[in-house]
């Protein structure tokens, strides 16, 4: 069986950069996200899992929801579908792109949160003409996916040295040492970081639209559950010292 | 037909309405059984909660399960966006689901530690082998019913797992791939899988564990409960037959269980609501990807609860047959050599040994493998009888029994961690020593049990008010 990864870049790759957290309680950054994501995700990805008008959550109404965000349907209740055909797809770019529904759930691993992954990956792309699609990225060695915001961040190559393998000296790896731009985008680069971590932000809460309940909520019932606790163990201990 | 007894005259409502259930239904003797006057001991402790909880988690796995069962739907097509439509679009689904995949994980926590009481305070010595049985098959039916809930989320792990687990059975002589293809019902785990196990997960499996607890139940109280000082109390009776060292269930244990509760569920919820991935331990990332039948995930491992199993499995390769089968002999001879029995059994144990030994060399070691994973398992049904301890309790066994027992939860938490990481050669070694501590914690116990000085058992338990 082919061995391509589920979860985890195959062939491994750069160690993730942290995600900035304080994005996913701020609904600016939210709706900034949401805008980036159906204009330059849903062309190839779906969000089948996804309602528009769940966007009402980060604070949308369903008057900006229809008139700005929604290209490929007229009724707000629908989901994110696209009509890219899975067989187009994998002929166009050699593999079909996957829902983004669950992406930032599903790229959680040892080295970092799902966000964490994905603010390295949007981040990390390069020029590099041995590829079909002219792109290449450090998070995802040999991804499919083309540099689909390189008009922001303009174009980059990676520079590489080759080093002994740290685990078996017989080797020798490839190391990546920085970047070389080649064309400017129209963003700096910490605009464009900024864009990306409220694009994944969004992805963030895309995939547990019911998060900010859940903790809200938690609160609450820990609370409760301390205050019962109080009361249950002296009430215990009355009934006890009955008990020689 | 037993007379009817007749409410008194000036008796309220509620006395008479008792009075005609009673007279139709034991509804004020079972209280009385088993609620009001089952004496239990007085002295238990922070281990006597498990039992109570493991029944709490047992009617929060059905209770959500039933409304989970409402919005998901059984077909490899649409499950895993069902589960997505009760996270997103039913209200409240996703605190159900969350409160049952949480509860699942939570179920072994409590079950492994309600066994280990069991461990140490020799719970199911005589008279209570039948009380440990039951638990043991409750156990073995737990295993079935998370494996095959697992798969209902249809996601990578689910059906990854799921395909290697099954596979397993493949490997099973002469039966194998017709079994194999009895559980997947294809020869592949595919839709028609996914509907058998959601068959068996939601009706089959739980109306037998249901039954199991209650036979559990009453066999536990047809004897009464053991306690830390393995003291049994009902051979201190007072007057009016009562045990000394026993008291009401109820009220003393009621209250105190719903102590227990109350901080069981402080933890529970922490983890429902702040963390319910746990890290990727009860909730795995790869089970947020659609499963895919052309995609192999690079580390398919099983849910946590299963890893030190896993671990034994993985221990028995080809090499690892040797030692075994070394074992396997030295284990006959010793037996022959040491405990007195007829020559017919002698010769018995010997013909057996080489029985098994030639089996060994012609199956395939994963066969051995899946043998050694269900081992481990079934050996617990055996502990009445490979206990041979004077006394019931690890308060009063010699010092260095205790640090058996250290061991053995060491190692089991070392099998544990090694299953849940990919194989490697040192892993693969470790599992192998953890492998034969295991089984040999179990297996010498005839013999180990027996060793060294024991303290003498007190009378009467040992307790201080408060």
């Amino acid at each position: 069986m082919a061995a391509l990864s589920g979860a985890h870049a195959s062939g491994g790759g750069i160690a993730w950069d942290k995600f900035p957290e304080e994005k996913s309680t701020d609904v600016a950054a939210l709706q900034s996200g949401a805008k980036t994501f159906v204009n330059y995700c849903l062309n190839c990805h779906n969000a089948a899992f996804m309602r528009y008008n769940r966007l009402r959550d980060i604070d949308l109404t369903e008057a900006q929801i229809k008139s700005n965000l929604m290209f490929a349907t007229d009724k707000v209740g629908d989901t994110m579908k696209v009509s890219l055909d899975p067989k187009n797809a994998k002929d166009w770019l050699g593999a079909v792109p996957p829902d983004l529904t669950l992406i930032a759930r599903s790229r959680s691993g040892s080295q970092g949160s799902g966000a964490d992954y994905l603010y390295t990956f949007l981040r990390t792309f390069y020029r590099d003409q041995t590829k079909p699609t002219g792109w290449n990225n450090l998070a995802y060695p040999n991804a499919a996916m083309p540099h689909v915001l390189w008009q922001w961040q303009g174009q980059r190559a990676a520079k590489f040295v080759e080093e002994k393998d740290p685990h078996d000296e017989s080797r020798t790896i490839h190391k990546f040492e920085g970047f070389e731009t080649l064309t400017k985008g129209t963003m700096p680069q910490q605009e464009f970081d900024d864009s990306i971590a409220n694009l994944v932000a969004y992805l963030n809460w895309m995939g547990e639209p019911a998060q900010g309940t859940r903790t809200r909520l938690g609160v609450w019932v820990l609370l409760f559950l301390s205050v019962f606790i109080v009361i249950a163990w002296r009430l215990n201990a009355s009934f006890w010292k009955d008990i020689k | 037909m037993a007379t009817f007894k007749e409410a008194p005259a000036d008796a309220s409502a509620a006395q008479k309405l008792m009075t005609w259930v009673d007279n139709r239904f034991p509804a004020t003797q079972l209280y009385n059984e088993h609620l009001a006057e089952y004496y239990a001991p007085k002295n238990f402790n922070f281990w006597y909660f498990f039992g109570s909880l493991a029944l709490l988690v047992l009617v929060i796995q059905i209770v959500t399960g039933i409304f989970l069962v409402m919005h998901y739907k059984p077909d490899a097509a649409v499950a895993f966006a069902s589960v997505e439509y009760i996270m997103r679009d039913v209200p409240w689904g996703w605190l159900i689901r969350y409160m049952h995949s949480t509860g699942a994980s939570a179920f072994f926590v409590v079950v492994y530690m309600h066994m280990f009481r069991g461990m140490i305070y020799g719970s199911y010595r005589k008279p209570r082998e039948l009380v440990w049985l039951f638990g043991c098959a409750i156990f073995l039916c737990l295993m079935a019913e998370a494996f095959m809930g697992y798969l209902l989320p249809w996601g990578q792990m689910s059906y990854w797992g799921a395909q290697v687990i099954v596979n397993l059975f493949s490997a099973i002589p002469f039966i194998g791939p017709d079994l194999s293809l009895l559980i997947r019902g294809d020869y592949v785990v595919s839709d028609a899988t996914l509907n058998r196990f959601f068959s068996f997960h939601v009706i089959a499996v739980p109306l037998v564990l249901l039954g199991l607890v209650v036979a559990h139940i009453i066999a536990l109280h047809e004897v009464g409960s053991n306690n830390p000082d393995g003291v049994e109390i009902k051979a201190k009776k007072n007057a009016e037959g009562r045990p000394l060292d026993g008291i009401p269930f109820h009220p003393y244990y009621t209250v105190h269980d719903v102590l227990g509760v109350s901080v069981f569920l402080l933890i529970f919820s922490a983890i429902v609501f702040f963390a319910p991935e746990l890290g990727g331990y009860f909730l795995e990332a790869n089970n947020f990807i659609p499963a895919d039948s052309m995609k192999t995930p690079l580390h398919i491992a099983p849910v946590w609860y299963f890893t030190p199993y896993y671990s034994v499995l993985r221990a028995i390769t080809s090499e690892m047959m040797y030692v075994l089968m070394a074992i396997v002999v030295a284990g006959a001879a010793l037996a022959v050599l040491k405990i007195r029995m007829s020559g017919l059994l002698k010769a018995v144990v010997l013909g057996a040994a080489a029985v098994v030994v030639l089996l060994m060399m012609s199956i395939d070691a994963k066969f051995w493998g899946v043998v050694g994973m269900g081992g481990a398992v079934v050996i617990l049904f055996f502990l009445p009888w490979l206990d041979h301890s004077e006394v019931k309790s690890i308060r009063y066994r010699p010092d260095w029994h205790k640090y058996f027992y250290a061991l053995f939860v060491i190692n089991f938490f070392m099998l544990g961690y090694l299953g849940v990481q990919p194989v490697s050669p040192l892993g693969e070694r470790l599992s192998q020593i953890g492998t034969v501590i295991y089984f040999g914690f179990f297996l010498l116990m005839p013999w180990w049990s027996r060793l060294g000085t024991f303290k003498i058992v007190p009378d009467r338990v040992t307790f201080a008010p408060h």
